[in-house]
């Protein structure tokens, strides 16, 4: 019990400081739950994104559940997901309530910017983390190469790309077997 | 009655949608033409909302939409409906996973995939840095090269940067940037 407690406040706390989609939670997922709580190492964080990336759902949800499921099976996974959403709940009915014009108000917009600044570094440092443990040798950075010319030039979609990424990858590893 | 129509319709929108909360959008805007529970304009501002404060977008807006239907427990129907589906998926593919993690085509697969992902998660940075630091609209009103890059994102971009960079192992919580991030956005009116 205290350990599904800990991860409901952990995905709680993650949920809290998400600021803009699920790659904003990147940096505070490997702060907490690689380098803090060691729940998960930044390999499996990777794998989970690219799970969630071609899987139904939100991508921190998908992680969230994820994790839970690794550390305390089915009931992890609920409690992890429910800390995900919780923040959400509370914040946004409360905001629902009291203030029509939450958005437009010009101390949000400041504060806004502001932490956006912030997310855009935090990312840069999260994506070279991701890239030491991610890229071992010359055949990842051209597969780094290429999905990146995909994207941002020929605007394929990310599900289209991993399963190109699959495909390429059990050939170089049919293909390396042979030698 | 209308409960269980938030249900359905949610579930749906967590069955389908891949890829991101934004995908819920499209979901969303046809919800609003199906039921009329709100507008288009009432969605996109919805959507402000769910920007500018804490958690994943795709929560906030079901949360947000759920709470215009049904009140409190609206809110709480959607975002639960939405988030079942990812919860029976991933649990069993993370059984599947643990199952198979030595098998010779899952290792080849995520040799491969990793990579992979790093390339799409730097692209989907490259859009948070454009958002966050550049000023796209007033550039194209203006034409002029220094109405484009918001000064003031830029030197405290730099300065976060910096910090982590030389405390490196030792950085503080990201957490700590972010609160810092809101204070001195609010200070230098940015």
């Amino acid at each position: 019990m205290k350990e599904l407690i800990e991860l409901f406040f952990t995905f709680a706390k993650i949920g809290s400081f998400t600021f803009g989609g699920g790659l904003a939670m990147l940096p505070i997922i490997q702060r907490e739950i690689v380098e803090n709580k060691k729940w998960a190492t930044d390999d499996e964080i990777v794998d989970y994104f690219a799970i969630g990336q071609c899987t139904p759902g939100i991508i921190a949800v998908n992680t969230s559940t994820f994790i839970g499921y690794k550390r305390k099976g089915v009931l992890g996974a609920i409690f992890a997901t429910a800390g995900m959403i919780f923040p959400s709940l509370i914040i946004i009915t409360v905001l629902a309530l009291f203030i029509n014009n939450f958005a437009e108000l010009e101390i949000v917009k400041h504060a806004f910017a502001g932490i956006r600044a912030v997310v855009a570094a935090l990312v840069i440092v999260a994506v070279i983390k991701m890239w030491k443990s991610s890229i071992k040798d010359y055949i990842g950075i051209i597969i780094f190469a290429v999905t990146f010319i995909l994207s941002v030039i020929f605007n394929m979609s990310s599900v289209l790309i991993i399963i190109l990424a699959i495909v390429a990858g059990i050939i170089i590893s049919s293909a390396k077997k042979e030698k | 009655m209308i409960y269980l129509i938030l249900f359905f319709e949610f579930f749906k929108i967590g069955l389908f949608s891949i890829g991101g909360g934004l995908a819920t959008l499209p979901f969303l805007y046809d919800l609003a033409d199906k039921y009329g529970w709100f507008s288009g304009e009432d969605l996109a501002n919805m959507l402000a909302v769910s920007e500018s404060t804490p958690g994943p977008i795709g929560i906030n807006m079901s949360t947000y939409v759920g709470f215009t239907v049904g009140g409190i427990p609206g809110a709480l129907i959607a975002t639960i409906a939405l988030v079942i589906p990812s919860i029976i998926i991933i649990v069993i593919i993370a059984k599947f996973l643990a199952k198979f993690n030595d098998n010779k085509w899952v290792k080849a697969s995520f040799y491969t995939l990793r990579p992979a992902v790093t390339a799409l998660i730097a692209v989907a940075g490259i859009e948070v840095f454009k958002i966050a630091l550049l000023n796209i609209e007033s550039f194209n009103a203006s034409g002029l090269i220094y109405s484009l890059f918001n000064i003031k994102a830029i030197i405290l971009f730099l300065v976060v940067l910096t910090v982590m960079l030389i405390t490196h192992k030792k950085s503080p919580h990201p957490i700590f940037f972010i609160v810092a991030g809101a204070i001195a956005g609010i200070v230098f009116k940015m």
